[in-house]
């Protein structure tokens, strides 16, 4: 077979540089920014910065609360990762057996990716107000007395139900396609094989949708520890005061609000290890034991 | 193994529309039946309805003494080999054929010693520990058969399970299936709708068409006495001959004239004749003209496509009779003709 290829270097260089250029430009760039503003200490007013080395991580280690913090980032993305994976799942293997009117019911359930973070938090707001909020009503029936931004739990709960909300969609149509791309014949072979249809979903349907699953867990967590900073930003009203906030929005908060650059790039640089090694723990361990068709 | 009994089954979907006519027959036990006819004809929708993939809304379906209409699928002692093979992606050849016993509750000793036994049976030994994605074609088919073997069913199921397969290796396959089946004597019902297929493998062929049976016999009865026209041309490569002509006075005459065929003791009126390609014969000084337009020439045999009485004709000889493009006579085997009503196109 005949090898495509170019005849001279400059011409894939060329082709290479605009997608080159962009990732050095708005990732590599700012990265570096950050890492290196991270030893040094700013001052408040842009006059100037002195040299310290590695004091901003170290008092970081110190700081109980940036502790606390990233001990609430951690339960806050696992909480919203396996709920809005394990619901979207849920909806797509119901609607994926719906047949009638199976293409209303499937847009219905999607129309919420096109609400943006901030107004999906707004909408958590509505839901969860002291007042007027059919949430908060609903808690009250239960007897149970729900103050977002007063009380940390309650607030964290209403962020992890705005966060979910939020991504279900996403995962609904990628796992709703994945349903839909295993053969049809493997289903009902698998009928004929095994009564049990929770079994046949745990042994059969599931492994066929480990790929999907595994993609969309990435893409979920890191929502989860990024993507949700519009709608942490709009139920704290940026009133952050005693509540729950992921290291994300703590990093905004010491940066632009507190004016403290060096602690808070310190803070993103340690995002950017995290995420590192996150990633390269998922592909080690967990893609090796999914199968792909 | 186990007989099997339809007793008016029918599928009508909730749209009205009614892909199989209520059918009735008894396959016996250890039986091949082979379900053939045209894509559209409800063969397949028959046969998902004896599987239970698709639900019976009339009649009733016995499988051995059990009336199995509202028996789940796994529990109707049935193996069903799918088109595409139906494999399971993410498992090794031995959890694919183990699947269905382990469900069943089956010791682990006991599927292991059983898939080893089915695998030595299908030339698979080699492969247990491979995934369906790093066998051939003709090997997955043989882990799908292998699937249905191992469980021991009382009933095999086969959908069009050929019809992936390329021409040299399905005919190979289609001597392992039938002699499996008849190894290990397990009634089974096989849909196709390539009548070579259906003629070699069947014990009885059932004919469908339009989600009604046409006919049900042996295969030489299917081949010699087709039950309509549609039998007679669906079955047979190339199709039966049919001409239209008219009986009168005790004789079949094609529009022209010519004198066909006595036509005995059978009413006066228009009729369709058959005869098979075969059993025409070119004669020196025979009686019915035939133009031959194009000659094929297939090694073994010669195929002479013209026209009889104007209407397209084609005879069918062996290699050591010569034959040119141009007019000649032929003989019909009067004891190979069909005669069919022209309006039911049922023979007569």
């Amino acid at each position: 077979m005949k090898r495509a290829g170019f005849t001279t270097v400059w011409l894939p260089v060329a082709l290479l540089l605009p997608q080159l250029s962009i990732i050095a430009i708005f990732f590599y760039w700012p990265a570096g920014w950050a890492v290196q503003s991270s030893f040094y200490l700013q001052d408040p007013f842009g006059f100037g910065s002195t040299f310290v080395g590695l004091d901003n991580y170290t008092d970081l280690g110190r700081n109980t609360e940036y502790l606390r913090i990233a001990w609430f980032t951690v339960i806050y993305t696992c909480l919203v990762t396996f709920f809005s994976l394990a619901i979207a799942l849920l909806l797509a293997v119901k609607a994926d057996k719906v047949i009638r009117g199976a293409r209303t019911y499937r847009t219905l359930l999607m129309w919420v990716y096109a609400v943006a973070p901030p107004v999906a938090g707004f909408m958590g707001i509505m839901f969860f107000d002291q007042r007027t909020g059919p949430i908060t009503d609903l808690f009250q029936t239960v007897g149970s007395d729900f103050k977002l931004g007063v009380n940390y739990t309650d607030t964290a709960t209403a962020m992890v139900i705005a966060a979910v909300w939020k991504q279900i969609p996403v995962n609904f149509i990628f796992f709703l396609s994945g349903l839909q791309s295993i053969p049809k014949s493997v289903n009902e072979a698998a009928i004929i094989d095994n009564r049990s249809a929770t079994g046949r979903f745990w042994q059969v349907t599931f492994p066929l949708l480990a790929p999907t699953t595994f993609f969309l867990l990435i893409i979920n967590i890191t929502y989860a520890l990024f993507d949700t900073f519009g709608i942490i930003d709009t139920l704290l009203k940026g009133e952050p005061g005693n509540n729950p906030m992921t290291l994300v929005y703590k990093v905004f908060l010491d940066g632009f609000r507190g004016n403290d650059l060096g602690g808070s790039s310190a803070q993103s640089v340690i995002l950017m290890v995290l995420v590192l090694i996150l990633t390269v723990f998922q592909f080690r361990l967990i893609e090796r034991r999914i199968h792909y068709t | 193994m186990a007989v099997v009994t339809l007793n008016a089954v029918g599928k009508t979907y909730p749209n009205g529309f009614e892909a199989v006519k209520p059918s009735s027959f008894t396959i016996a036990d250890g039986e091949f039946v082979v379900l053939v006819g045209p894509s559209g004809c409800g063969k397949s929708t028959l046969l998902r309805m004896v599987a239970g993939l698709e639900e019976i809304t009339a009649g009733a379906l016995q499988i051995g003494e059990r009336e199995v209409n509202d028996v789940d699928p796994a529990d109707r002692d049935i193996a069903m080999v799918f088109q595409n093979y139906a494999l399971y992606p993410h498992m090794t050849v031995r959890k694919n054929i183990g699947y269905g016993l382990k469900n069943r509750g089956t010791s682990t000793d006991a599927i292991e010693a059983k898939v080893q036994e089915a695998a030595k049976m299908l030339n698979l030994t080699e492969l247990l520990d491979r995934k369906p994605s790093q066998l051939s074609g003709g090997q997955r088919q043989r882990v799908a058969m292998g699937r249905a073997v191992v469980r021991d069913p009382s009933l095999f199921l086969f959908d069009e399970p050929l019809s992936n397969l390329d021409a040299k290796l399905r005919n190979q396959m289609r001597i392992e299936i039938k002699a499996l089946q008849r190894r290990l004597g397990v009634t089974s019902i096989y849909v196709t709708h390539d009548q070579v297929e259906a003629m070699t493998m069947a014990d009885r062929i059932i004919v469908l068409n339009g989600g009604e049976i046409e006919q049900i016999g042996t295969p030489a009865e299917i081949y010699h006495s087709p039950a309509s026209t549609f039998v007679a041309s669906f079955m047979g490569a190339p199709p039966m001959n049919l001409i239209e002509a008219w009986i009168e006075d005790g004789a079949v005459r094609v529009n022209d004239g010519t004198l066909l065929a006595s036509s005995g003791n059978r009413t006066v009126g228009p009729v369709h004749l058959g005869i098979r390609p075969e059993d025409v014969q070119l004669a020196e000084n025979g009686q019915i003209p035939f133009d031959i337009s194009i000659v094929e020439e297939l090694g073994a045999r010669r195929l002479l496509h013209g026209e009889l009485g104007g209407q397209p004709f084609t005879v069918h000889v062996g290699k050591d009779v010569p034959a040119t493009a141009g007019q000649t006579t032929v003989h019909l085997k009067p004891e190979s003709l069909c005669f069919f009503d022209p309006k039911t196109g049922k023979a007569t």
